[in-house]
């Protein structure tokens, strides 16, 4: 799966746009995590924990971006755009979507 | 004794909080120079000159801001005005976010990353600003396929 948030591709061509795909991912860390995170944010720096609970949450919406995609017979999932958004202290909501579309193969 | 606790916070977080700024600027520049060679590119249109292999990559990074900066961004938000302790904090995640994204570049072995785009949001409790930035974009790897006279020769 050749997922690229280009919205065409130079040297390859869409056979047919096949629709709208996305995935999305709401996770939080256990409550350690948390008072770590709130005591580090007292003296500044990188908040190494949160990195990582939304790098993780990224990977798991991507995955089911792309299960979707070869679900309905997709091979590339072009245009893709991120969103992020807090939905309370601790836990976020990511969001990622795309268009999926048939290439020719080269 | 509240006062207490809030003074030491302050000196506290003024300290730590400026040592791991200066820290990161200076990690953040060396880093940069190494990465002046691999351009992050904010076209839509990518290059046609020869063959490449596109992926995705992304970099993201969380930053908190600290008791000092905060009680400071309060203090200028009541009189109005540019919140310069926010400004530094934003720029610091969003040259991060950059880096990392240019590093998985790298390590995928391409040449430049195109269609940058950056995407923001305030994580945390209200009271301590913490922000995530997230920088995502296409890295082309060129191809080294057999050019095309040697190919018609074969």
């Amino acid at each position: 799966m050749l997922v690229s948030n280009l919205e065409f591709l130079p040297d390859q061509k869409v056979l047919k746009h096949i629709g709208l795909v996305q995935g999305s991912s709401v996770r939080s860390k256990h409550v350690g995590r948390d008072i770590m995170a709130s005591l580090k944010n007292l003296f500044g720096g990188e908040l190494a924990g949160y990195t990582e609970l939304l790098q993780e949450s990224r990977v798991e919406a991507l995955d089911r971006m792309i299960e979707q995609a070869s679900g309905i017979g997709a091979n590339a999932i072009l245009n893709v755009r991120f969103s992020t958004s807090s939905i309370t202290a601790g836990a976020a909501e990511i969001y990622v979507y795309g268009t999926a579309v048939q290439l020719a193969d080269n | 004794m509240e006062i207490i606790l809030f003074l030491v916070l302050l000196v506290l977080g003024y300290c730590f909080g400026l040592l791991a700024e200066r820290r990161h600027y200076r990690s953040i520049i060396a880093r940069e120079k190494v990465m002046n060679s691999l351009p992050a590119i904010a076209s839509r249109y990518p290059p046609e000159d020869k063959p490449y292999d596109q992926q995705l990559v992304v970099g993201s990074v969380v930053i908190g801001s600290d008791y000092f900066k905060s009680f400071l961004a309060g203090l200028v938000n009541f009189f109005g005005g540019s919140v310069v302790s926010y400004e530094g904090l934003l720029d610091r995640a969003r040259r991060e976010a950059t880096l990392r994204m240019k590093e998985q570049a790298q390590k995928a072995g391409a040449e430049m990353v195109f269609n940058v785009k950056y995407e923001t949001t305030s994580v945390g409790n209200s009271k301590l600003a913490s922000v995530e930035v997230l920088a995502y974009g296409t890295a082309m790897k060129p191809v080294f396929a057999p050019t095309p006279s040697a190919a018609g020769e074969g």
